[in-house]
């Protein structure tokens, strides 16, 4: 049998084909995706950055539900205009515990990547109620049923036993009193404030919605919204540090 | 740098290189070789066939 | 409905002879799958009643019903088919199995109309935000997954089903594997497109582009994609010629790669079982490689590699000539698969990835502009000779005009992916535009004339019922697609440069707000291109429809004895 009269197996053996396209395209996937894992420097060291509270947990997970990302991105890219206009350009540090990430991938709408504490909580209860009553030229969707929904808690316990098991620092303490975190934390002067902050620390406490009676969905998306990029301190954050 | 990463960086660079341009060379010979024109113009009727 | 998807000649050439000297049996396939069928229902039922959520309730009793109608519909089947199977081949010629591959060509249709439809919708809210209508199932965020799902998976992914489906079988010259199988792929992939849909509405997502569905949809699917690779892999093995030609190359390099891609990026981990919701096991940077690793290979494989094969099978039919080069096909076949792979890190230029990953994914896409030329080179000149064909037949001028939009959206990928460039189109609508190149002249043109070829051949007539109705739909979509891609250059650079616009005295001249209020004319006329384009394909649909009810046959073609099964709809 020659050489060249072998190379008809790609031809005429289907399994061989199969086999032949894993490879191919098996080296691409692996030498890009499988560094990143060992890599300590694609996650820079950050001070400041912590897993989310209940309440801002279910608050992102009610950003993916309404679709956010579709016009939102949540990646601050390293150029000047991005820079000023956003605030300091993303660090991979700053995503580390989403699941999944946000980054996004068009701006119909601005970045949000540090849009924490650039606005007021009313301003973000009344856009989201009717965006064009606080932007008028606003194309986004209005949100109203987001602080009429009561905010469902019933599996948030569960949302963050999950995460734990993937690698998220949840400790015991915090998956306990999960629940009572949440309330504790969209309340304006709840007594436990203080263990909240323990556990959380900087975390931001008080009735985000405006709406003390009852924990909204509106609550849990501002609480979110309201800690978005605020977590690393950039006076005190060395980028020479990591440089790559 | 950790040594998986430098590892693997590194396999990236320059095996990777050889690779592709080795998996290039071997379609380049397989489809141009002369011995199978025949069979390549055979097998570019085969839409057209009918039973 | 039964009659559709039967063999015209059913009832006919029924032999006799076999009825009276097998004995009737269940298969296993018949067996197995009722049986399983029987369990998924108990346990959806189950899983209804403690569901955490009343709309993954909803999708559990979804589950249920389909599953019962599948029973149902699997022994009725038994019990009015004849004892033997269809046999594989009659008077020496393969008995053809193309029921799946009529629902599917319908399917597309549909879903077709559907997913651009929602398309003008989404693009009008844009331009209009009250018609978001203060609903949540009616907002943007919840009808832009549904838009993308329903024009790529449903409609392009029917495409590839039933044009695979098809080929398969002819070019190999042997009747589809599997007897069950074949249906449950084609009505398995359909029922996973409802539960993903209006899980969307319902607002259950995963929250990654292209691959929103969650884990329980995700789960179905991979047992549907992979009885896919196994029937299509199996009628390979089965084929008389040696040589296996080269369309089914592309559609098993598509089914295999998109399966990998799928378990790789929906690695996620349920809250319950009794949850709709799941969390993916990779984070922040890694998910993100990881979804742009498959999201563009989602491209590559689902949207290229998949429709390519169908450029490789249909223009040299429809020309009625070989294609161009055959060992040009060979050779963009494996440098196609090989590039595509490393090209995903070009949609995370600049962000918290590390350089080296966004330069490597930089230097495959410039370097994945040749295959893909080599491609379109191969499948307009196999016209050679035969240009004139162009102007007597619409069709196979949707096919070349989809070919050139392959060209020019593969040139512009590339470009789009170096540093530069892409520092100033992310983000905007510039990709938006870019896409829609692809999507609307290369993916949907060449999947039109697929459809256009496709149905006559499969219920037996001549030609379409309107050739003047083809041309008019080429006309009316192409004046669409520049009115979309034209406005969205437009948009998308003017957009980009005014957020790095800066005033004399140093400051960024314009405010978000403002930038977002130049693309309202853009918005304006996109949606009017969309219009053009939905106009179009509800022209398609009605020249579709009017075909297959004609009472004009082509030539009679002996069919054997072959059970019809219904859509468990």
């Amino acid at each position: 049998m020659s050489f060249w009269s072998r190379h008809k197996i790609f031809e005429t053996n289907s399994i061989i084909l199969v086999i032949g396209v894993l490879f191919v395209i098996a080296i691409g996937g692996l030498v890009e995706i499988v560094p990143l894992f060992y890599l300590k420097s694609t996650i820079e060291k950050a001070e400041g950055i912590r897993p989310y509270t209940p309440l801002e947990l279910a608050g992102r997970n009610i950003y993916v539900r309404e679709g956010c990302y579709n016009c939102h991105s949540q990646m601050i890219r390293p150029l000047r205009d991005e820079v000023e206009r956003y605030g300091h350009y993303s660090l991979a540090a700053e995503s580390m515990y989403d699941r999944p990430f946000q980054w996004g991938s068009k701006r119909t709408g601005p970045d949000l990547a540090r849009v924490g504490n650039k606005y007021s909580d009313d301003w973000h209860r009344d856009h989201l109620n009717d965006p064009r009553a606080v932007v008028p030229g606003s194309i986004m969707p209005s949100y109203p049923w987001l602080e009429k929904n009561e905010l469902d808690m019933s599996s948030v316990s569960e949302d963050m036993k999950i995460q734990a098991m993937l690698g998220v620092p949840y400790t015991e303490d915090m998956l306990k009193f999960a629940i009572s975190d949440v309330r504790i934390q969209a309340n304006a002067d709840d007594p436990n404030a203080v263990d909240l902050a323990k556990r959380y620390p900087n975390a931001q406490s008080r009735s985000f919605d405006g709406n003390p009676q009852k924990v909204t969905e509106a609550d849990a998306l501002i609480a979110y919204l309201q800690m978005l990029g605020t977590q690393v301190d950039f006076k005190l954050y060395d980028n020479k540090a990591n440089v790559r | 740098m950790p040594a998986a990463y430098k590892f693997f960086a590194e396999f990236a660079q320059t095996w990777g290189l050889l690779y592709f341009v080795g998996v290039f060379l071997i379609v380049l010979i397989y489809a141009l070789a002369p011995s199978r024109k025949e069979r390549f113009d055979a097998a570019a009727r085969m839409p057209l066939q009918e039973d | 409905m039964a009659k559709l998807w039967a063999s015209p000649h059913q009832e006919r050439s029924r032999p006799m002879a076999q009825t009276a000297t097998t004995s009737k049996g269940m298969t296993f396939g018949e067996g197995g799958s009722a049986l399983a069928f029987a369990a998924l229902g108990f346990l959806s039922i189950i899983i209804a009643a403690k569901a955490y959520t009343p709309e993954y309730a909803f999708h559990a009793y979804l589950f249920a019903a389909a599953s019962v109608a599948s029973v149902f519909v699997i022994v009725n089947r038994y019990f009015e088919r004849p004892a033997a199977l269809p046999p594989l081949t009659i008077n020496g010629k393969p008995n053809y199995n193309m029921g799946p591959v009529k629902f599917a060509t319908i399917a597309s249709v549909v879903w077709g109309i559907a997913g651009f439809t929602i398309g003008l919708l989404i693009a009008l809210q844009l331009a209009f935000p009250a018609l978001n209508f203060d609903t949540s199932w009616l907002s943007f965020g919840r009808m832009r997954p549904l838009h993308t799902s329903a024009v790529i998976f449903a409609f392009g992914g029917n495409v590839l089903i039933a044009s695979s489906f098809y080929v398969v079988q002819r070019t190999c010259r042997a009747r589809m594997v599997g007897d069950i199988s074949p249906w449950f792929v084609v009505l398995g992939y359909n029922f996973f497109i409802v539960i993903a849909g209006t899980g969307y509405l319902l607002g259950i997502t995963q929250g990654k582009e292209y691959a929103e569905p969650e884990w329980y949809a995700d789960l179905f699917l991979t047992i549907v994609w992979v009885t896919y690779f196994l029937v299509f892999l199996g009628t390979v093995m089965r084929r008389k010629e040696s040589h296996i030609y080269v369309a089914n190359w592309f559609y098993l390099a598509f089914i295999l790669t998109i399966a990998v891609l799928h378990l790789g990026n929906n690695a996620t981990v349920p809250v319950s079982i009794f949850s709709p919701k799941s969390y993916i096991v990779w984070s922040g940077v890694q998910d993100a490689l990881v979804q742009w690793w498959y999201g563009h290979n989602a491209v590559g494989f689902f949207l290229t590699a998949g429709f390519l094969a169908i450029m490789y099978y249909f223009i040299p039919k429809r020309a009625e000539r070989p294609v161009y080069s055959y060992r040009l096909s060979i050779i963009h076949f494996w440098s196609l698969i090989f590039m595509y792979i490393w090209a995903g890190p070009h949609h995370l230029h600049y962000t918290a990835l590390p350089d080296w990953a966004q330069t490597l994914g930089m230097v495959f896409s410039v370097m994945l502009w040749m295959p893909s030329w080599g491609g379109m080179i191969n499948g307009l000149m196999t016209l050679s000779g035969a240009w004139d064909k162009l102007r007597t037949d619409p069709i196979l001028r949707l096919m070349v005009v989809s070919v050139a939009f392959y060209g020019m959206a593969t040139f512009e990928g590339p470009l789009m992916s170096v540093k530069a460039v892409n520092s100033l189109s992310h983000y905007t609508d510039w990709t938006i535009g870019h896409v829609h190149a692809g999507a609307l002249g290369w993916v949907a043109y060449i999947s039109f004339g697929c459809i256009y070829c496709l149905v006559p051949w499969l219920w037996n007539k001549k030609e379409l019922y309107s050739m003047k109705a083809v041309s008019w739909h080429f006309w009316i979509s192409t004046l669409g697609i520049v009115l979309y891609i034209s406005s969205m250059w437009v948009a998308g650079i003017l957009q980009g440069l005014m957020w790095r616009a800066y005033t004399s005295l140093g400051f960024l001249e314009y405010s978000f707000i403002e930038t977002v209020e130049a693309m309202h004319p853009f918005y304006i006329i996109r949606a009017l291109g969309g219009a053009f384009f939905v106009a179009g394909s509800l022209i398609m649909a009605w020249n579709v429809w009017k075909t297959i009810i004609s009472a004009e046959a082509a030539v009679e073609e002996v069919h054997p004895a072959q059970p019809a099964l219904v859509a468990a709809e």
